[in-house]
Order: C-alpha cells, then structure tokens, then sequence
C-alpha cells in the first residue's frame, strides 16, 4: 500500500460537479475560507459549453509558499459526478485522496487500492434533513463543504462568517444554509478520521484581492477614459462588458444629474461592434469592444481600416480554445499571429500581453492612451485562464497625478495659428501624423477619412511612390511603437547559462513555479516575459545572449515563436517549442519537465519539438 | 477626378442664408460619377437642403459605405469631416460617431447595395436603435461599379441591361425601415427636387432614425426598356402622398390652401413639417395606415413618394442610454478617471 500524502497548506483539491446543480456557490466558499485563514490559492474552473447537465470541475491549488498557477496532479479528488468518475479517479495521485457520496454502496473494482477513501453518506444526510427537492439539491453542496471544512481544517467560524456575507442580501437563506454546514461538519467530525492534508491558519495573503482578468480589464478601462463599448456576447469575454457595465454605472454617472458619462450597445454582431468603436475613435472618444477570436475573424476588414486610416481602437481578445468554435470554454494563447497581423494587406497591430488581473486592470487602461498616441488599433490579449477565474493580486493600484495622453490632435487654435494641417503627414519625425477631430474649425482641417490610398494631404492617390511613401510611414510609426509598449521583463538565473525561456501571459504563475523548482533542481536558465508586440530590441538581444531559448506558449502552432523568427530574423533552430494546448492551463510540472529534458538533452543531440 | 480643383469665384448676386453663407460654401469636389447620374442630383438637393436650414457647414459629419453612392459625400459639404467606411457598414460607424459627439448632425449616405445586401442587418439595426441620423439610400436597383448586376431592391420581373430578368423579390427599403421603427420614412425622386430637397431638411432636423429612400436611375446599367428604376418608370409610376415644406422659426404660410389641405408637424427643435395633402385622407403620423397605405399602392404597382411617417415626439439613443448632455469626446479627465479612493473601496470588496 501506498504511503498515504501528508502535507500542510500544500495540496490540490479538485471538485467534480455536474454544472448547474449549484456547487460553484459551495466551491468558491470552500477557496474563499482558505484565503480567509490566510494561505494562497489558485483556483480554476474548468466548464463546459452548457447551462445544465455536463461536466464541470473546480481545481484549487493551495500553496502556503503562495504558487498560484497550475501544479499538475490532484491529491484530493471530490468526486461528485457519477458520469466522470473514472477518469476523476484516476487522477488522483498515488497515495491521494478520493472523498465521495458513500450514500449508495459501489463495488470494491470502482476504487483504487493506492489511495484512501473518504466516504460521507451526502445524499442520505441531505434528504433525511431537507423534504423539499430544490432544498436537497442545494444544500448537498453546502453539507460536503461542512464536512470537507471539518476533514481537512477550515475553520468552521470562517466559513460561517462567508455564509453571511454571501447572503447578506437574503438573509432568509442563511440559517438553511448553516444548519447543512452543521450537518456535514458533525458527521465528519463524529465518524471520519483524520487525512494527511492539513490547513494551517497563515499569514500569507496581505492585501491581496481575489479577482478575475475580465473584471480588472473592464475596471482598466473606466480608468483609461473609455466611454463608447460595443460589444457581442461571446464565451469568455462576456463578462469584461458586464464589468464595464457594473463599473461605470457605480463611478461615472453624473452626482447631479444621473446622467451616464459612457455608452454602452450590445451590438448585432462583432462586425458592428467593432464598427461603433471605429466610428467612435474617429470622433474622439475612447471606445472598445471585448470578443474572443471567432469575433476577431469576424472584425477582419475593420482592423485594416483602423490601421489604414488610423483610426484609433481598443480590442480585448480573451482567447479560447480555437479552430473555429474550437473549445469554447477551454483556454488558450492561439489568437497570437491572427491579432498580430490581423485583416488584408501588409498590416501589424500593437498586441498587449498582460500575465494576469494585475496587469489586465494596467494595460486595460494602457490602451487606451496608446490608441490615442498611436492612432491605431491596440489589441489587449487576455485569454480564458486569466479573464474567467479568480485570481490572488496584489490590490489595483492607480497613479492619481497621470493624465490621459489624447496623443497629436490638431485643435481649432493650431489651425488658426497657421499650422499646416497634412492629416497624414509626418510631422515630427516618429511616423504619427497629427488628425482633427469632426467639427474642429469652421473652414480649415476637414478631411475625407477612407481606407483607400492617399497622399499626405488625405487626397485620394493610386500613385505607387505616394502609397509606398504612406506605408513605410505606417513602418516609422510601428517601429516608434516599441519604445512606449511595455517593456519584456527578464529574471536572470543564479548563475550564468546559456539557456533561456521566454514566455508571456497566462503562463506567468505555472512558470513563477517552474523556475523555482529549476532553480532548487541546479539547473541555471534565464526567463524573459515578453509583455507587448512589436517586439523591442532587448528580445533579440536575449535570444542572441543564449545558445538556445526555449519558448513556452499554449497554442498548437508555436505562434509566438513564429512572430518572434518573423519579426526578428532568429534562426528558427535556436527556439525550442514548448508547447500546451490541450484546453487545460499550463501546469509547472509539465514546464519544469519539458525544460529540464531539453537542458539535458541538447549536450548530445538537437532537441526536437517537446508537444504535449 | 479629384485632382481637378474647383474654382473658388461665383457670381457676386449668389444669394446669402443667416449665417452669410452661399450654397457654394455647401459644396464638395467635382464629382466624378457618369454624367446624367441620379446620385450627382442628389449632391446638389443636399448642399440646397444644407444651405436653407442655415447649417455651419462643419457641424455635420457625412458617413458612407461603398459603391458609387458611397462616393458622394466627397462631392458636397467640403467643410464637414467625411468617413468612406466599408462596404455595408456605415451605419454602425454612423452609430459610433454619434455616441462620441451627440451635438453634430449626422448623414448617412448609401446605396442600396450597400444597405439592402450586405449592409441590410447594420440598416436594421441602426434604425431599431433610433440613431439620431439622416440616413440617405440612393437607389437605383443594380450595381454600376461593378457593371450592371442587380441589387437587392431590383423588382422580380424587371430586366437588366443584358435582358436577364429579376427572379428574386425586391426589398422595399421604405417599408422595411417603417417596420423596423424608423421615426421618419420618406420617399423620392432623384428628379424631383422640389419634393426632395424639403425632404431633406425636414430629415437633418428630425430628432431620431430618419429614411429617405431616393429613387435615383442608373444612367448606365438601369434606364432602359424593363428596368423598373428607369427615369421613365419612376416617371410614370410616381403617386406623392403629399408635398412638404419646412418652416424655420417663422409663422408657416396658409393663406393659399383650403382648410383641412394642409397638416402641420411640429418637430422637437421648433420647426414645423408643413404638409400639403395630395393622397387624400394620407395622415403620415398614422404608422399602421402608413403601412397599409404603402403595401396598397405598391400592389396596384404605384411608387408611393412623400413624407411617409414621422413621429415628431420621436427620442433617440442618447435618451434611451441617459447620456450626458456634454459630448463624450469632450469630457475632461476627472469626470472619466475616477479617484484612487474609489479604487480602494473596490480592493477591499475583493477580499
């Protein structure tokens, strides 16, 4: 028999619920006790396209020494799905944990003999204790939460304090929702023995928030000045506009009169929405649309406009699990090369790379300022992980003296003064001409604004030497790009190596961890977090620094890596894929493996593709 | 083309409006369509309309989409900021400017391939919502930049210029937009002016989604024997439920009118829609009856023109979005960035 896990504020939890049965509610209190007694966590919900019926599990990495991304493996399995019980069970690692409704007895073949059992009769206690149907299917939830709180040590006062604050606005449903706490506690308590995972109150979470990527881009937003959203409802950006709408309806309305200082229209379709905002930027509001990648396809002929007549705007990409309708609850980073060089014709668009909420809530605000500066479209990529689940930040955090920068606007005064208004000259040198705004001046400044050719003047030409002229211009303003974009963030090993990684988004927890355990292991590597495209000088200037860079993305195709061989000339042997895209979010485990491998490997011979 | 410069002279007795511009101060550049074309007749009822509702010239900006309607807007109002969008979708570019600055007036000038095919969702929509917009569909049943083939509007049974004859049913734009709750729905004839050009205006003025529809023949690829968007059929087919005047700040005229002849409309911004009946018993504040009217006659194989609908207590997307009276685009930092204390407030709902 195996030797049964034993550690303290350091185990995974899975839940295994059927969706729509109402366990979210009871697992988010099971994450939110856990940060109340002070220990980190990192929570992920992984769902199905589906409102009722299907699988769902909720996998929560508890990590006293505060690792917050995916570790791999599970250590205690509530296995609460019959339809998924098998392969729920075989996750379990050896010597793991399998807590289960014991209610109708199962067969000796269904289990694992390496591994212990924990039996709780859920159904039993629950219909003995609640008549009505809707009562039991609620509560069962709450009663092995009781009892899993007991199993392991949460508190039980923590919790109950929870059940209060999440019912404060109907109180009525607070004793029920006790007593079944009470419930599963006692029978814990009274027939279960204690398991080898332990929590330990701590003093490991600050001031750290709990919150999700789409919610701080759409609080990043309010910040930025945005006041025109279009949007389309689409798994799983939805809730960035819902943000945005929650957010500006508490902070932007008028004290005097009500009025709302924005406008929000949930379009028809993506094409629309990206069509308001396009019309919008033209006339000089900060304006923005959040979708996933089916919407970007769909946004395809205005992003070309946006970047030929320069117009600016601001897409939130939350990826998701593509091909076409691809995995649309799952999570990916393979919108990559379809934003970056989005629509027809010679185009390439500023991508944004924030690593999570953090960063979300920052370059949320960010674009906007670099669409104004930059008249162009700035593409925010988040994705699935980071936009829907709740993760553990530092708190926002907001510079009051910083201005909104409009970037070059030609006003009514500059006209008067005699300045010579060319809407597509280059002026100053760093390829952003100066526009005016619908309406600046009675008689000087208007312009007929189209995504056809034109000369400095805005005057329609098919002239090659005055297209070409626009578009290296278009060259010039990309490349001025690079210096104001955030800059790529390095972490430099121990001691000097001839191995890197790069990496960006999402991955940015999973690799926190990964790192470290290298680091513990002996094994020298230093990271660089890209965190914007175009690419500056310092990438290439770290791939040259290492023999051979390793580069960990979540997509099939190496998106990433092809950009960076693309944009930078790299010699494509030099960059080693590493790659996780089967829906899942990358896990430490498999990073720490994958580079350990290939840092053995390549003494002896070249380093093929590492897949998962 | 656009490189041929018009000449900034006109003849001194070129009469003045209230601001002291002449209707040349409303024009564009020299067009570039086929000579003889409906559309380029429609320029000139909008720099008319323009210059006798006393518009700052800048004070409106003009959107279009693709086609040879498309084109237009660099042929009138030189002064406004003009935006060739893509094809089919201007009204949601339209929709966008118009949130951003709620104190212009906005033109949407387009063609009906460009809003009844690829465009016909973004038209619905645009109206559903109650953009504040006039928006314009120069049609002429076929597409001419790309020489000849029929568009959505074409009528079944009506023949292109290479004898293939129509089989699929022509969408009424008019009765569509009536349908889709547009507050304002006429109909026209690129060649009747008169009828147009107050059309025009009464729709610039008009708070909420307003139509026109405006027949206008394609000189080269539909003003033969078996079009039904022939100078010659609209001609013959052409029934106007009423002749409009606007009136401006001023007593409206009725001296020379029966009683019961005429039916004043008051608009939100204190104009008055002066109606002279033609279509006896045609009340176009009736939507039901406009309806009904429109099918009739269209059944009987009439062209209803005219004011067709107005709601003249129409409101728009602003009122239904409670949207500060101050442009969007105008609003300073303070009243968009909101205080670090705020943020507190919202890390501390986070834990």
């Amino acid at each position: 028999m195996t030797a049964p896990i034993r550690a303290i504020n350091d185990f995974v939890v899975k839940f295994a619920n059927v969706n729509g049965s109402g366990s979210a509610s009871a697992n988010g209190l099971f994450v939110k006790a856990i940060l109340r007694m002070g220990v980190p966590v990192g929570a992920r919900n992984i769902f199905p396209s589906n409102i009722q019926g299907l699988p769902t599990w909720y996998e929560i990495r508890i990590s006293g020494e505060g690792w917050l991304g995916r570790r791999g493996g599970v250590d205690l399995m509530v296995a609460m799905n019959p339809q998924t019980w098998d392969r729920d069970l075989a996750e379990i690692e050896k010597g793991g944990y399998l807590f289960y409704d014991s209610t109708k007895p199962m067969p000796a073949t269904r289990f694992r003999d390496d591994i212990t059992v924990v039996g709780v009769p859920l159904t039993q206690l629950c219909n003995s204790a609640y008549a009505e149907p809707s009562k039991r299917k609620v509560l069962k939830n709450i009663i092995y939460l009781g009892a899993l709180s007991a199993l392991i040590g949460i508190e039980r006062a923590v919790v109950e304090q929870l059940l209060h604050e999440e019912y404060g606005s109907k109180p009525a449903l607070i004793p029920a929702n006790l007593e079944a706490l009470e419930i599963g506690f006692d029978y814990a308590k009274n027939h279960l023995k204690p398991i080898g995972l332990k929590l330990q109150r701590a003093d490991a979470v600050g001031e750290r928030i709990f919150v999700d990527g789409n919610t701080a881009a759409g609080l990043g937003a309010v910040y930025g000045g945005a006041t025109v959203c279009a949007w389309y409802p689409i798994t799983p950006s939805t809730s960035l506009a819902e943000a945005f709408i929650d957010y500006c309806k508490k902070l932007r309305h008028d004290p005097e009169t009500g009025e709302a200082r924005y406008a929000i229209v949930q379009a028809e379709d993506e094409i629309a929405s990206i069509g308001i905002v396009t019309g919008a930027g033209w006339n000089g509001a900060r304006a923005f649309t959040c979708t996933s990648g089916p919407g970007v396809s769909l946004m395809q002929e205005f992003i070309g406009l946006s970047y030929f007549a320069e117009i600016p705007a601001v897409i939130f990409d939350v990826q998701r699990g593509g091909p076409s309708t691809g995995m649309p609850t799952r999570t990916q980073q393979s919108d990559i090369l379809s934003a970056a060089y989005a629509s027809h014709g010679d185009t390439k668009h500023v991508l944004l790379l924030p690593e999570g909420p953090n960063e979300c809530f920052e370059f949320g605000a960010l674009a906007f300022d670099l669409a104004d500066r930059l008249q162009t479209m700035i593409f925010v990529m988040l994705d699935l992980d980071m936009g829907m689940n709740e993760w553990l930040i530092e708190p926002f955090a907001w510079d009051e003296t910083r201005n909104l920068d409009r970037g070059k606007i030609m006003t009514a005064e500059m006209l008067e003064a005699g300045a010579d208004f060319g809407r597509y000259k280059d002026v100053d040198g760093d390829g952003i001409p100066y526009r005016t705004l619908p309406a600046t001046h009675p008689s000087k400044g208007s312009y007929f604004t189209r995504g056809t050719s034109r000369d400095p003047y805005a005057r329609y030409s098919e002239e090659g030497a005055v297209y070409i002229d626009n578009m290296e211009r278009l060259l010039r303003k990309f490349d001025t790009a690079k210096s104001i974009v955030p800059a790529p963030i390095e972490r430099k090993a121990a001691k000097k190596t001839s191995y890197g990684v790069i990496y960006y988004g999402s991955t940015s927890p999973a690799m926190d961890e990964a790192l470290h355990a290298m680091e513990a292991r002996g094994l020298a590597i230093d990271a660089l977090r890209l965190r914007a495209f175009p690419f500056a000088g310092e990438v290439f200037d770290f791939i040259a620094a290492h023999d051979l860079v390793f580069v960990v993305e979540q997509n099939r195709d190496a998106q990433l890596r092809a950009l960076l061989i693309n944009e930078g000339g790299v010699d494509p042997a030099r960059l080693v894929k590493v790659l996780n895209y089967d829906g899942s979010p990358i896990t430490a485990r498999f990073i720490s493996g994958e580079l350990a491998k290939g840092m053995a490997a390549t003494d002896s011979r070249p380093v093929g593709e590492t897949v998962r | 083309m656009t490189y041929i410069t018009k000449p900034d002279f006109h003849h001194p007795s070129l009469g003045k409006n209230a601001l002291g511009f002449t209707r040349r101060d409303y024009e564009g550049k020299v067009s570039t369509l086929c000579a003889g074309c409906g559309h380029d007749s429609i320029s000139a009822a909008i720099v008319q309309a323009c210059f006798e509702i006393d518009l700052e010239p800048h004070r409106l900006a003009k959107l279009s989409g693709i086609g040879c309607s498309s084109k237009t807007p660099d042929y009138f109002l030189g002064a406004s900021h003009g935006f060739n969008t893509v094809h089919g979708r201007m009204p949601s570019v339209l929709t966008g400017a118009n949130l951003a600055n709620r104190e212009l007036l906005y033109l949407g000038v387009s063609g009906d391939g460009d809003s009844a095919s690829i465009g016909l969702g973004q038209f619905a929509h645009a109206i559903r919502r109650g953009v504040n917009m006039a928006y314009i569909v120069e049609n002429n049943g076929v597409y001419g930049l790309t020489k000849g083939q029929f568009s959505a509007t074409a009528d079944k049974g009506s023949k292109s210029k290479k004898g293939v004859v129509n089989s699929e049913s022509g969408i009424d734009l008019a009765a569509l937009a009536l349908q889709l709750g547009a507050t304002f729905v006429g109909r026209s004839f690129s060649g009747d002016k008169d009828q147009l050009v107050p059309l025009i205006k009464a729709a610039l003025r008009h708070k909420g989604a307003a139509f026109i529809d405006v027949l206008s023949p394609c000189i080269a690829f539909n003003n033969h024997k078996g079009s039904t968007k022939s100078f010659d059929w609209v001609r013959e087919h052409n029934e106007a439920v009423n002749r409009l005047d606007v009136m401006v700040g001023r007593a409206p005229i009725k001296a020379s009118y029966d009683p019961g002849e005429l039916i004043e409309v008051p608009q939100h911004d204190g104009s008055v829609l002066v109606l002279r009946k033609v279509a006896a018993d045609y009340d176009p504040t009736d939507h039901v009856g406009a309806t009904n009217y429109l099918q009739q006659r269209q059944a009987a194989g009439e062209i209803v023109t005219g004011l067709l609908y107005v709601d003249p207590e129409a409101e728009d997307l602003h009122d239904a979005l409670g949207t500060v009276k101050l442009p969007l685009n105008a609003l300073p930092d303070r009243e968009l960035v909101p205080p670090s204390s705020a943020l507190a407030k919202i890390n501390a709902g986070l834990r």
